[in-house]
């Protein structure tokens, strides 16, 4: 059976997360000390060596993108994802909540690394509490002149989805209105207010601290070979116990659900579960061996995404909850690209036909030709992601669509 | 330069290039909504979508740059496929009235809809948009329920007039175009140049001064300088059956160097005083209190006439000229010069320095 690995929770309580002193008396800020002494291009070849990868939800290799800010850049930006906004979601929060100074101390080495003498933490509207305590870890930090020259500011979300994309964030940080940009330019050559920017999510800094001090090929002996490490998940839904794990990335979804989540609660059967977030793809019970490491669960075409694994046990309605996801995607839609805007909407409305009986296969036939169309045509993440529990739940339970059409 | 291919040609194009440029400059045609070469780009309508071999993703050919060795297909299958999806679902958004539409026939989105043969939309579920047309203004008319938010008119605003008279409210489908608290334009900072109804590809925005008179088809385009000041803004007067019934901008570098196509209220809109019945066309000699009509010889001869009489009786002093920012450099000049030398006086001032 696979045992939980902590590596971004290795703190998680067992320090006090308010006191500076507890975190270092626990050997923080011995990463951030031990980088500083590195080269630039020698800590990010560490990084890049580790393989580890965004833990966001693209998977992008983290040194890499650093590579991408020009070394001869005067000014450049640290940006920290805390948006947090996938539905079930919450394992972010958690990190920040039990270990603020890890992800300030990642940030730092981050900052080293790229030149920057400035980070931000774009802060999910709806943690107002969080911020209050990263503002005093912060201070904390920059009290005992930690942080260097490289300082932190934490900015609020409004509580959009779209500012979780990293163009949508860094717009909202300018204070414009949450749309995504087209790319390239990448964020690394042109990103907030045109200079080069690193965006990494708060897990991902979380991971440098350990893996700086540790060295690289500690780090990607953990897990799997191509995603190495750990994942923190966020267990939710019909699922006995309801609760965040941080587990390498060999863990398959049967581990999670029954040898943490332990099992379906109430003793009833599994039917499907969702990983990665409201956009993630539905997962069947035949596909329940697949481990959760970015590529295997691409391979089966779902995705690790953000790390929410929500659960649905036997009586749960799958065009019910499909409608529900829609519905999600049509409010959260920003409105700037055609298919996205109007493709969410239409999606939306054909879900409630479908879902209210009044459907005919020719509407399963037009939802399928648009999921198919805006997957590959939407501008940013959100419009290509939103047709995903369509169609893997089209693919894997298609029966229950079915049953809901009207018979001509 | 930079080879790539495309359609299975291979074609070059300078570096810094972008795929859409690249076929413009090799006759590969691309339908594009929300792209115009004089805006910030936006990579929003996706109407420009071309398959690159080896990525999962299509690409919006106006915002993607044109790279070395690239395999490009613009009208494979799969992109045609996705813009008969897009166009369908703006379709289910946009009030068909074609047959009173004053773009009829100039509608980029009605010209698409031809090309790939969108007859109706397969997305129409539900409610369609529904806004009112109501702002009473007398210039422009705004009708968004034609609107397909390629957002052209607010990036011409912003970045040609820079009025920021409009921008988008609300999200996703319930997006729409409004000025600062959805008010009328005449409570904006609007100015009415008529910017975005020159950059709009559908009839959402329309000149109200021309409807009904001539759509783009009937008229034919009389390129020529606005008379209205002293900038020399290049126009287009739209005329039919001898008459003006429009303006509209020509927008090349050669046909219109100075403005680019860009115009005021009084260039775009001010052109109906040329048939008005109150127009003057002749001058005018009041006698016993009542004008007569006169040639220009004698109008001319009498001003002449009295202006030496003033002079002679009061001094050149007892005169002054006023010039207007209406007319050019040239006539300026030749005013002061009219003053100085054949008035004698040096009373001359210019509406441009009150």
């Amino acid at each position: 059976m696979t045992e939980e690995k902590r590596i971004v929770l290795r703190n998680a309580d067992l320090i006090n997360p308010k006191k500076i002193e507890d975190y270092m008396q626990a050997g923080g800020y011995q990463g951030l000390e031990k980088a500083r002494l590195m080269s630039r291009s020698d800590l990010i070849a560490e990084i890049k060596k580790s393989n580890l990868r965004g833990r966001g939800g693209a998977a992008f290799n983290c040194g890499l993108k650093w590579s991408f800010v020009p070394t001869d850049a005067p000014v450049s930006y640290v940006v920290c994802n805390f948006d947090e906004g996938e539905p079930g979601t919450y394992k972010d929060r958690i990190i920040v909540q039990k270990d603020p100074q890890s992800l300030l101390e990642g940030m730092a080495i981050c900052g080293h690394a790229v030149n920057s003498k400035q980070g931000y933490i774009y802060c999910r509207g709806e943690y107002p509490y969080v911020v209050e305590l990263l503002n005093l870890a912060i201070d904390q930090a920059r009290g005992k002149g930690l942080l260097g020259d490289f300082d932190i500011e934490v900015r609020m979300g409004g509580g959009a989805y779209v500012c979780g994309e990293e163009t949508a964030l860094i717009e909202s940080i300018e204070g414009h209105r949450g749309e995504p940009r087209f790319k390239p330019p990448f964020p690394g050559v042109a990103g907030l207010w045109a200079q080069p920017t690193v965006v990494n999510n708060v897990e991902t800094f979380a991971n440098l601290p350990s893996i700086v001090l540790n060295g690289p090929e500690w780090f990607a002996a953990i897990g799997a070979p191509n995603y190495p490490g750990t994942k923190v998940l966020t267990l939710t839904g019909d699922v006995a116990n309801r609760v965040s794990i941080e587990v390498p990335t060999t863990a398959t979804l049967r581990e999670i659900i029954y040898d943490f989540g332990g099992g379906i609660k109430e003793g009833k059967k599994f039917k499907a579960v969702q990983v990665g977030g409201t956009s993630g793809g539905f997962i069947p019970e035949s596909l329940l061996d697949t481990p959760i490491d970015f590529d295997s669960m691409r391979g089966i075409g779902a995705t690790l995404g953000t790390g929410a694994v929500f659960v649905m046990d036997e009586t749960r309605d799958i065009v019910d909850i499909t409608t529900r996801i829609a519905k999600f995607f049509e409010h959260e839609s920003c409105g700037k690209c055609n298919p996205c805007r109007e493709g969410t909407f239409r999606a939306y409305e054909i879900m409630k036909k479908i879902n209210n009986g009044k459907a005919v296969a020719q509407d399963i036939e037009n939802l399928t030709i648009l999921s198919q169309v805006m997957e590959k045509a939407c501008l940013c993440g959100l419009g290509q992601a939103a047709p995903a529990p369509i169609l893997t739940t089209l693919k894997h339970f298609y029966p229950e669509y079915q049953a809901r059409l009207q018979i001509h | 330069m930079i080879t790539l291919t495309i359609n299975g040609k291979e074609v070059h194009t300078p570096k810094g290039s972008t795929i859409l440029e690249a076929c413009q400059q090799n006759g590969i045609p691309i339908p594009t909504l929300c792209y115009d070469p004089d805006l910030r780009l936006a990579g929003s309508c996706r109407m420009c979508l071309v398959e690159i071999k080896g990525r999962p993703l299509y690409a919006a050919s106006c915002v993607t740059p044109a790279e070395n060795g690239i395999v490009v297909e613009t009208e494979s299958p799969g992109i045609v496929a996705a813009r008969k999806v897009i166009l369908e679902l703006l379709s289910a958004r946009h009030k068909f009235n074609c047959q009173v539409c004053e773009k009829n026939g100039d509608c980029k989105f009605q010209d698409y809809c031809y090309q790939y043969g969108i007859k109706e939309s397969r997305f129409i579920y539900g409610e369609a948009t529904n806004y009112g047309i109501n702002d009473p203004n007398p210039f422009i008319e705004r009708d968004y329920n034609k609107c397909i938010m390629c957002t052209r008119c607010v990036r011409a605003c912003e970045e040609i007039t820079a009025a920021r008279a409009i921008n988008v409210e609300n999200r996703g489908h319930h997006a729409k175009i409004s000025t600062a608290f959805d008010g009328n334009l005449a409570d904006s900072s609007c100015l009415f140049c008529g910017q975005c109804v020159m950059v709009c590809p559908t009839g959402a925005l329309t000149s109200k001064v021309s409807a009904g008179l001539g759509r783009a088809y009937e008229v034919d385009k009389v390129l020529t300088t606005c008379s209205y000041c002293g900038t020399g803004c290049t126009l287009e007067l739209n005329v039919k059956n001898n008459r003006v019934v429009g303006v509209t901008s020509n927008r090349t570098a050669t046909g219109s160097p100075v403005n680019k196509g860009a115009l005021c209220v009084k260039g775009r809109f001010g052109w109906d005083f040329i048939n008005s019945p109150d127009r003057l066309t002749t001058p005018l000699i009041k006698e016993n209190g009542q004008f007569r009509e006169a040639g220009w010889d004698e109008a001319l001869d009498l001003v002449a006439k009295r202006l030496g009489e003033v002079k002679n009786e009061f001094g050149p002093d007892s005169m002054a000229v006023f010039t207007s920012a209406r007319v050019t450099n040239e006539e300026n000049y030749v005013a002061q010069k009219f003053t100085r030398a054949v008035l004698g006086t040096n009373n001359v001032d210019h509406c441009a320095r009150l």
